[in-house]
């Protein structure tokens, strides 16, 4: 019936099977609705005990991620009317371990970003006496696009380096790293040398560049992780030129 | 705590996706060029000197190999053109340089430096 | 606070430069956007944080706060947190009612909690509806819109909140305009209002999902529009497939924030000893009855930072809680939900069904303009929804991350927040800011010149009151349109 649609949608609860099955839901179909509205319906009328997390439903908290016919997306941006009449798939983001139904163990991510210590490193001292930073429009066009990452981790489910490595730091954290060394407040190229340049940091990236194609807020981490490989080399370079000087 | 559920990556997660795919190819080529950088290094090596392999150069087989490799070694250059605006970036004040401009500029100085080997080969 | 959002009457700063402006003045210093508060606070080894424990009650004893319980909900394993002090940072809760800018956690979690440990809610009837909410979804379309120049226009093509004593209309070429605290700048309250009045008489666009005027911003044209409210542009286009550079934009009132909530003092100080609250679950009250643009960012920073420092002082005063009374709490709140939620028989009552009752009862009695008969019809509702809600049962039993034991908790919470409303909201007869009655439509200073504060009971909450302090501005007559 071209009125309604088809969710098939990954359930796993491990309290009371050892194994993940799909269960199909069918709802009216609207043609305003997000996937999301379905998955809220269905928790709402059919199902209570289906499991996902959303908050704002406008993408801009980054909760909703999951993968829709095989495509990490975020459920309240994705349109059913995209794939009406065709049956829509919904499984947790991939290369995340499952703790139930859509919801992922994102642990590894929320250790992997402080490593990279994101946040400004100030070159001295800075007492609020001294006032407030200014910086020009140009200044914040440098790391603007890098600091629209909502942590979604779309770009993890979708980078197969992670997919196959999980010790691989992965595009959101390092396209943070590179946010705050383009920010002109911030001092910490070097402080941030360690984790970025490590074997599982930038050299581990092989520029698949789905990262970029799947980020919801064109953040672009696999040019922020090729400009950390550019401005990582170059440091290198200098230090053998100039050992005490010289960074990029 | 209960029991997560893990998803190993498949072998075949590359045949997934057309994405996925063309970046296995991508990758690939750096094989298809160090495969022909030992074959030249082998004529050089024989200098013409081994008949057979001269013979092997001159052969059907081998302009197909040729053109196979550089068809790979194009989509590689191209890729690698394509990557120059990510780590260039170029700006004029808060605005950003035009990125199919600096890899048109790196595709036009590619064109113009072939051309110049080229030149000074065959002529 | 997205970029580039604007106090009403261009009083916040921002770093987008003007459109079309001079070279000298784009390369001209300007305020930045504030660094990622989470990624900033990641640099504080002092800082533990429990991700996704979700509070289920504040733990009292010797008339003090001395820590919360928590369940962890991956596991929905119950944990108890012993503290000398606690701060509540919980947000506000729009989810109350039915359409709303707010996100799924809004729901006034933290305000409940206070409430059931006999602190007070203060001004709860106090509830802003932001006049540009997104037709059908409700999604915030910022106040940036009108402070570039954005116009609202009825379904006649018509600036109609020129009829409502909020200014005279320049003209969108004006040099001057925006003006400042004139038509489309003027408060949220007197925009919403004005709203409901032109819906009345049939002069908004009609649409089964709700009614909605237009928001236009052609005349700012794209480049004014890419630069300054990019996101506006980028919500329009995707949620209601119109872009604003060429069609105006559907919107509506919608429940925004709420002036009301935690009864503090000026250092974020409950009644309770060790409780502190801040921001929007809190009410010093820094925003009345009508909060302007941009105030709750100022909120968040000054008293985030005043309660920050008066719960170190009164942690470093008191002893720390002692296990027993620790594992004593966590044992009971187990106990509370197993035999409960956990453990009764369907009962046909559900989660959505409670909650989608609650909302629709807070609309229609407790919405832009209130009367007494409305009023007495949601607060008997919501005695129901009380009743109801004892006989709720889960349908998901698993201890593992379970969204519905967590729906349910915060429906009750929920319900608290509605009742507080609702009963101040009927004690205040006069209008005052965003309460407005239909039956008593003028300030009354004399009789209620006072923060309300709803006081939880056994039945129905008691509303108190409690003087407002004057200092240096009086109140006087609310006059806009001063061109």
């Amino acid at each position: 019936m071209s009125d309604q649609t088809v969710l098939e949608v990954h359930r796993y609860l491990p309290d009371e099977d050892a194994e993940p099955r799909f269960q199909s839901y069918e709802v009216t179909y609207k043609e305003k609705w997000v996937v999301l509205d379905a998955m809220n319906h269905i928790k709402a009328e059919i199902d209570p005990t289906l499991s996902f997390r959303w908050s704002c439903r406008m993408g801009i908290c980054g909760s909703c991620g999951m993968m829709v016919n095989g495509e990490p997306k975020l459920t309240c941006e994705t349109f059913i009317r995209d794939y009406h009449p065709d049956t829509i798939k919904v499984e947790p983001l991939t290369h995340f371990p499952v703790v139930r139904d859509l919801v992922i163990n994102m642990e590894d991510f929320m250790e992997k970003l402080p490593s990279v210590s994101p946040w400004l490193i100030p070159a001295e001292d800075e007492p609020l006496e001294d006032g407030e930073h200014q910086q020009t429009p140009a200044q914040v066009a440098q790391y603007q696009r890098f600091s629209m990452c909502i942590n979604c981790m779309l770009c993890y489910s979708a980078c197969p380096v992670y997919g196959l490595d999980s010790k691989f730091t992965g595009p959101a954290a390092l396209a943070l790293a590179q946010r705050y060394n383009l920010d002109s407040r911030d001092d910490g190229h070097g402080h941030r040398a360690d984790a970025v340049t490590a074997h599982e940091g930038i050299w581990e990236s092989t520029y698949v560049g789905e990262c970029t194609q799947v980020c919801p807020k064109g953040v672009d981490p696999a040019g922020a992780i090729q400009m950390l490989k550019l401005s990582y080399a170059l440091d290198w370079a200098k230090s053998l030129v100039m050992p005490r000087g010289g960074r990029t | 705590m209960s029991q997560e559920l893990t998803r190993p990556l498949p072998r075949t997660w590359w045949l997934k996706k057309a994405s996925y795919f063309l970046f296995m190819i991508r990758e690939l080529t750096s094989l298809a060029v160090f495969a022909y950088a030992l074959l030249l290094i082998l004529a050089l090596w024989t200098a013409g000197a081994d008949a057979s392999f001269s013979t092997f150069l001159n052969s059907p087989v081998s302009v197909w190999l040729h053109v196979v490799v550089l068809a790979l070694a194009l989509f590689h250059t191209g890729t690698w053109i394509a990557l120059t605006p990510k780590v260039m970036v170029l700006w004029r004040d808060d605005e950003r340089v035009e990125p199919d401009l600096i890899a048109g500029v790196t595709a036009i100085l590619f064109l113009m430096v072939t051309g110049g080997v080229l030149w000074l080969t065959l002529a | 606070m997205e970029p580039g959002t604007r106090r009403q009457g261009r009083g916040s700063a921002f770093w987008w430069d003007e459109a079309g402006e001079d070279l000298v003045r784009r390369r001209q210093n300007r305020l930045p956007p504030p660094p990622h508060p989470f990624q900033t606070s990641l640099q504080f080894d002092g800082v533990t944080r429990y991700d996704e424990w979700f509070v289920t009650s504040l733990i009292v004893a010797d008339g003090r706060c001395q820590g919360v319980t928590a369940i962890e909900i991956r596991t929905g394993e119950m944990h108890s947190i012993g503290a000398g002090s606690v701060i509540l940072c919980t947000g506000g809760g729009g989810r109350v009612y039915p359409f709303t800018t707010n996100g799924n956690i809004k729901t006034g979690d933290g305000m409940a909690l206070a409430y059931r440990a006999g602190v007070p809610l203060k001004d709860m009837e106090f509830v802003q509806y932001h006049p540009t909410g997104l037709r059908g979804t409700g999604i915030l379309i910022t106040e940036a819109a009108r402070g570039e120049g954005g116009i609202l226009v009825n379904n006649e093509g018509r600036r109609y909140l020129q009829d409502y004593d909020l200014g005279l209309p320049l003209d969108i070429k004006d040099p001057n305009h925006p003006h400042k605290r004139t038509m489309e700048l003027d408060p949220r309250d007197r925009l919403s209002q004005a709203f409901i009045k032109e819906r009345a008489a049939g002069r908004t666009f009609q649409d089964p999902d709700g009614d909605y005027v237009h928001l236009d911003i052609r005349h700012l044209g794209e480049r004014t529009i890419d630069r300054k409210i990019p996101m506006v542009r980028e919500l329009a286009v995707r949620y209601v497939g119109i872009d604003p550079v060429n069609q105006p934009i559907p919107v509506r009132t919608v429940v925004h924030y709420m002036m009301g909530g935690i009864d503090t003092d000026i250092n974020c100080a409950t009644s309770l000893p060790g409780l502190f609250a801040a921001g929007e679950c809190a009410c010093v009250s820094v925003n009345g009855a009508n909060r302007l643009g941009s105030n709750s960012l100022t909120e968040i920073l000054v008293f985030g930072a005043r309660a920050g420092v008066a719960a170190v002082d009164h942690a470093g005063q008191v002893p720390p809680p002692s296990r027993q009374l620790l594992e004593a709490a966590r044992r009971a709140e187990q106990a509370r939900l197993e035999d409960t939620l956990f453990q009764r028989n369907g009962s046909g009552e559900t989660v959505a069904g409670i909650r989608a009752d609650l909302q629709r009862s807070l609309e229609e009695g407790a919405g832009i303009f209130r009367d007494q008969q409305a009023l007495e019809r949601t607060c008997a509702i919501i005695a129901e929804l009380k009743r109801r809600y004892q006989s709720l049962a889960l349908a998901d039993r698993s201890q593992t991350f379970n969204t519905e034991l967590i729906a349910a908790l915060e429906l009750g919470a929920m319900i608290d927040v509605g009742e507080a409303i609702a009963h101040s909201a009927l004690a205040r007869t006069e209008s005052r800011g965003s309460h407005q009655r239909t039956d008593h439509p003028h300030r009354d200073n004399d009789r209620f010149l006072k923060h309300s504060l709803a006081y939880r009971g056994e039945g129905d909450p008691r509303i108190g009151y409690r003087d407002v302090t004057i200092t240096r501005w009086p109140p006087s007559e609310r006059v806009y349109g001063n061109v």
